[in-house]
């Protein structure tokens, strides 16, 4: 079984973005750039899968600017086989991420592809789901825990107020949440053999997707700032305040 | 053109973030439709056409659609679809589910978690764990939205008295099946819409200390919510998690005990009324948002506390 495993380049989940001055986006200029947290649990439960024996190749795919090879050397050094990318200078939203993975689906015809649930900048949830309807594959969104068995896979999902338990037809698409695993480090062995490992590039044009932007970004602002709180001596102080000053209880 | 609102239900009772979507759905036109896609759901339909601002109910029982999963009630959505020029979904774990599948069939772009709804085609979300707002403008026709159910005021659950009709199910897509459910019983109101809310972080050590939280939020009705990091280590339960990626909350009053506040966790209650953290730590960034802070000891704090409320 091949498994498909899409990772975005994004701004380091450490980094706290501002925003331009202009308000025509934040700044992301000179920051550290990482892969997506909820990608590299992806990674990781590829590379796991390969591990246990239920997969026989990892392959990694980005779409985005040059640098994602960078990203895509990443997960290569945790253990993908070879990497993809789609590169495009243009702005990507999630729908037109999920056409170009499904040109490279088509062209790899993995039977599963693991991604994460959503990506930190952008916060849209929404590349998973989109390309399995694309598909018109089964989905498991938000995995805490995956099982091969055969021809299925068995995914418990985090859902509101506890967990949920589907069974899929393969080929399907999952998105990791936290728990499903913990991603582990690279190592410099690792980091050397991955520079040797096949990156292949496709443009847009290549695989035949239309990339145009649907949503047009209009302004970007700070949020609204909170007004600056007090620090209370005690206990006893901080109940008056709540039933006087606060009235909230 | 109408705005249809995708009901979220267990079968047997409306979700309260249903009423949030409504309310978004309010703002941007009048003639809101709500489907209720489930089995033996007749009681959640009834419900929905109570709720006010509702024109009609157009409620889909079948068996495919008993556990809502996603193939199948992305396929229910589609079918009603093309008469309707928005589709809300609420953003909870099952919105999101079925939203994406839905917008990528239609060729639209999805926008998710809004805030504010500027007009009709432009609408406001929060990016970057909440540390900057955009505001967006959709090309397409039709509209996908799931509407962050804490930036909008319920709509009112009864004063209504919509018609329901009945839609035909869609057929079992076959490719997926419900396996179980696990879901926490719990006495305490739910956390993303309870008005007090109290949180534990590491500091809490483990998760034995987790239930020195209970008798606090005993006393004050509260629910209870966890950090990332709590969570982790494995000392509350996932459906606890207070944050970008877990929970989006915001009550009238947040207390945090032993919570850090990493920016992750502070996208998802910074938005609350009031705010209390609890720290050893004087720099812990939790006390930036915090309007009262007590730097202390949590574990003297909380019998305190308990016992002068």
């Amino acid at each position: 079984m091949k498994v498909l495993v899409p990772v975005k380049r994004v701004v380091d989940f450490n980094v706290k973005v501002r925003v331009k001055s202009d308000q025509s986006d934040v700044d992301i200029a000179n920051v550290k750039m990482s892969m997506n947290p909820f990608d590299e649990i992806a990674v990781e439960e590829g590379v796991r899968l390969k591990e246990k024996g239920a997969a026989t190749e990892v392959v990694a795919v980005s779409c985005g600017v040059t640098a994602c090879q960078e990203t895509l050397r990443t997960a290569m050094a945790m253990g993908a086989d070879r990497a993809v990318l789609v590169e495009t200078d243009a702005e990507l939203q999630p729908l037109a991420v999920a056409k170009l993975l499904k040109a490279v689906v088509e062209k790899e015809q993995p039977q599963l592809v693991i991604l994460g649930k959503q990506a930190i900048d952008d916060d849209a949830n929404q590349t998973g789901q989109m390309l399995a309807a694309l598909l018109d594959w089964p989905q498991a969104t938000f995995a805490s825990q995956i099982e091969v068995n055969g021809d299925q896979i068995q995914v418990t999902r985090e859902v509101d107020g506890g967990l949920e338990t589907v069974s899929l037809n393969l080929p399907a698409v999952v998105t990791t949440d936290l728990r499903l695993n913990e991603p582990r480090f690279v190592t410099l062995p690792n980091i050397m053999k991955a520079k040797k490992k096949t990156l292949d590039v496709l443009t847009p044009d290549e695989v035949g997707v239309d990339v145009a932007p649907r949503l047009k970004t209009l302004k970007v602002e700070e949020p609204p700032v909170r007004a600056a709180g007090v620090i209370v001596p005690d206990v006893a102080t901080l109940v008056e305040k709540l039933k006087n000053e606060a009235k909230v209880i | 053109m109408s705005i249809l609102v995708i009901a979220e239900h267990d079968n047997q009772q409306l979700n309260g973030a249903t009423l949030h979507a409504v309310a978004a759905a309010a703002q941007i036109g009048e003639d809101i439709h709500v489907l209720v896609a489930g089995q033996g759901a007749q009681t959640v339909a009834q419900a929905a056409g109570q709720i006010a601002g509702v024109s009609k109910v157009l409620h889909a029982d079948g068996e495919s659609l008993a556990d809502a999963l996603a193939e199948n009630m992305a396929a229910q959505v589609l079918s009603v679809a093309q008469n309707y020029s928005h589709l809300v979904f609420a953003a909870t774990t099952a919105g999101k589910n079925v939203a994406p599948r839905v917008a990528a069939k239609l060729d639209v772009a999805q926008i998710s978690d809004i805030i504010s709804v500027e007009s009709a085609d432009t609408f406001k979300r929060p990016i970057y764990a909440g540390n900057a707002v955009a505001t967006v403008q959709s090309a397409d026709v039709q509209k996908v939205l799931t509407v962050r159910t804490t930036a909008f005021d319920a709509q009112a659950a009864e004063g209504g008295s919509a018609a329901i009709e009945s839609v035909s199910p869609v057929a079992d897509a076959g490719s997926s099946r419900f396996i179980s459910r696990e879901l926490a019983q719990s006495d305490r109101p739910e956390l993303s819409s309870a008005s007090v809310v109290i949180t534990g972080g590491r500091g809490l050590g483990n998760a034995e200390n987790f239930k020195l939280l209970d008798a606090l939020a005993d006393k004050l009705g509260a629910a209870i919510g966890a950090s990332r990091a709590a969570v982790d280590a494995g000392y509350a339960p996932n459906d606890w998690q207070v944050g970008q990626t877990g929970k989006i909350v915001a009550p009238q009053l947040y207390m945090a005990f032993g919570v850090s506040g990493a920016i992750q966790h502070l996208a998802g209650m910074k938005d609350s009324k009031v705010i209390v953290a609890v720290n050893k730590d004087p720099e812990a960034p939790i006390f930036s948002v915090a309007d009262y802070g007590l730097v202390a000891d949590l574990f003297e704090v909380l019998p305190e506390l308990t016992k002068a409320l």
